[in-house]
């Protein structure tokens, strides 16, 4: 008896999150299926959607536009996250360190990661400006550069320049991250190690490594997930654009929808951008679960 | 002795290193924020202005209409309204589900838990389509109201997370004596649990505050003018705008910056309490 009330009121006390949740995710998500099922438009999608099965999908995988933006998508996460995972974790081994100023130097990662991220790429595509660019001042003014260059207007290396955007706005979370994991380290396994004539490098990855492996690759995994869904800093940076050279997966999805109003075979590839999410997100659910967090 | 003193050389090295790294570039945007439209643009580029002036900050904070300084100011009231309301929103609704998660757990309401961070994670290009179709339907494009609710799929199971790891921290005699005594469970969470937890209650009304601000995507869908947009997308604008002032643009990145900056730098241990949380085990 008492703990079927204790059943009615858990659920009565989740009731506003799940009717809030259903209504802004939920319902939604459901609808996305349907709408990948039909050939529905922006404009009255629901009069004017005919059902068309598996189509949407079918074009999907076998367009090449979209299969380059699922590539590009992969590019920017895997060199993104990959650069953001080294620079953080020497970072972190460098804030591990005592010296002075190092306080200060914490306290300065917090600046990127709180720079919203249209300010972010806002800055950086005035720093690449190919006429008046801080980037191209400075390389040429140290001689590195024999002329200006359009960074971000050149297919060979926009998608990279936005990467290096990217990278320094995110490293800072994976540095304190790591640094939170390293400072849970004792100190006395170091100093027994170096003992035993452990060097350097094998400290490295006999020790610390190991330590921080855990929240590492939640991390690792969580600015995966983030990389996937890029869009803020490619719309701001480069509109997708040049020669389509930047077109990511959500922003593929966006224009389909809302500039060619074509909304069923959005929804089909914005479907396509799920799966991939979830088979990360059941990586991370995977990870949470195993180091006891939910 | 000799490879101390080499290791403490690298140390500071590194740290000029890292510090010049995260400083300059905004640096040269405060720097380029101070300058003229004609110094920026004037070849070979010159590190620092002439005459430092504040003409950019004065243009974006007196308000004119038809101006940038109208998009860029209704684009602050606009992100103000709809991340305070979408952040009161998510907590008054994550608090007793947190609670209920943390305190009266179940197989199946596990399975929940899960599921809502799995959505807290969902692209949102997976469910913006039918969001966009209804609120049209329902003439509520452009309006705070659509961007306060849509908001709360990313702010509502982010506190319900984090609140729900905070409240498994605090021992359970605690909120079960007055239950024993007759009080209901809204007076056990009321009266008990949010003292305790005002810490991380606040910390979930700053994270979801930094959450909702930043936000771009829905706001550049769901909004067409100044009586909604968002400042991020008012940024955007900005940026892609035909006359380029750059001066102009970078004293809006700055300002659009320094609320949650400030914030941020405020409340860094709990902000870096709140990233470790989702990734350490706590």
């Amino acid at each position: 008896m008492i703990s079927y009330r204790k059943t009615v009121t858990a659920w009565l006390l989740l009731t506003p999150m799940i009717v809030i949740i259903v209504g802004v995710s939920g319902y939604p998500l459901i609808k996305t299926i349907y709408y990948s099922l039909t050939g529905a438009k922006l404009i009255a999608p629901d009069v004017t959607s005919i059902f068309v099965g598996l189509d949407n999908y079918a074009r999907a995988l076998s367009s090449s536009k979209f299969l380059e933006a699922i590539w590009h998508t992969t590019y920017f996460a895997v060199i993104s996250v990959g650069a953001e995972m080294v620079i953080g974790v020497l970072v972190a081994l460098l804030l591990n360190e005592a010296f002075a100023g190092r306080t200060l130097l914490r306290a300065m990662l917090i600046l990127p990661l709180a720079l919203p991220t249209v300010v972010n790429a806002m800055m950086w595509r005035l720093i690449y400006n190919p006429d008046f660019g801080a980037l191209n001042a400075l390389l040429v003014q140290i001689g590195m550069l024999d002329a200006y260059r359009s960074w971000l207007g050149d297919p060979a290396t926009a998608l990279d320049m936005v990467i290096l955007a990217d990278v320094w706005k995110n490293f800072p979370l994976v540095a304190l991250i790591a640094l939170a994991a390293l400072q849970t380290v004792p100190k006395d396994l170091y100093e027994a190690a170096t003992l035993d004539g452990a060097g350097v490098w094998n400290r490295f990855w006999r020790i610390t490594l190991p330590a921080i492996l855990g929240p590492l690759s939640v991390a690792l995994v969580l600015r995966t997930i983030e990389a996937f869904k890029v869009f803020d800093i490619v719309y701001v940076m480069t509109r997708g654009g040049p020669a389509s050279s930047t077109k990511t997966v959500s922003f593929y999805v966006y224009q389909e929808a809302f500039a060619y109003m074509r909304v069923g075979s959005g929804a089909s590839y914005a479907l396509i951008v799920v799966l991939i999410s979830a088979c990360l997100i059941a990586g991370y659910m995977y990870l949470i679960r195993k180091q006891g967090e939910v | 002795m000799k490879a101390s003193l080499t290791k403490k050389i690298c140390i500071y090295l590194g740290a000029l290193l890292l510090a010049t790294v995260i400083a300059v570039p905004v640096l040269w945007l405060f720097i380029m924020s101070i300058s003229s439209s004609t110094h920026l643009t004037t070849l070979p580029l010159q590190w620092w202005p002439d005459e430092p002036t504040f003409e950019n900050y004065r243009s974006l904070l007196v308000f004119a209409e038809n101006s940038p300084s109208a998009s860029f100011l209704y684009g602050i009231r606009n992100s103000i309204i709809i991340a305070f309301c979408a952040t009161g929103l998510s907590i008054i609704a994550a608090i007793p589900a947190a609670y209920s998660f943390s305190r009266l757990p179940g197989p199946r309401r596990k399975n929940l838990l899960y599921a809502v961070i799995a959505i807290f994670m969902l692209p949102p290009v997976a469910i913006v389509l039918p969001l966009y179709t209804v609120m049209s339907a329902l003439g509520l494009l452009n309006t705070h109201f659509a961007l306060i609710i849509v908001y709360c799929s990313i702010l509502l199971p982010f506190t319900t997370w984090l609140l729900k790891s905070n409240f498994d921290t605090i021992p359970g005699d605690l909120d079960e004596a007055p239950i024993i005594d007759g009080a209901n469970r809204l007076q056990a969470i009321w009266y008990v649990i949010l003292p305790i937890a005002r810490p991380a209650l606040g910390a979930a009304v700053m994270m979801a505050v930094l959450l909702a601000w930043d936000e771009f995507f829905y706001g550049l869908l769901f909004t067409n003018d100044i009586r909604a947009k968002t400042i991020t997308v008012a940024i955007a604008d900005l940026a892609a705008g035909r006359v380029a002032d750059y001066g102009l643009i970078s004293a809006a990145g700055i300002l659009a910056a320094v609320p949650p900056v400030v914030l941020a730098f405020f409340m860094q241990k709990t902000l870096v309490s709140g990233l470790a949380s989702g990734s350490v085990k706590g």
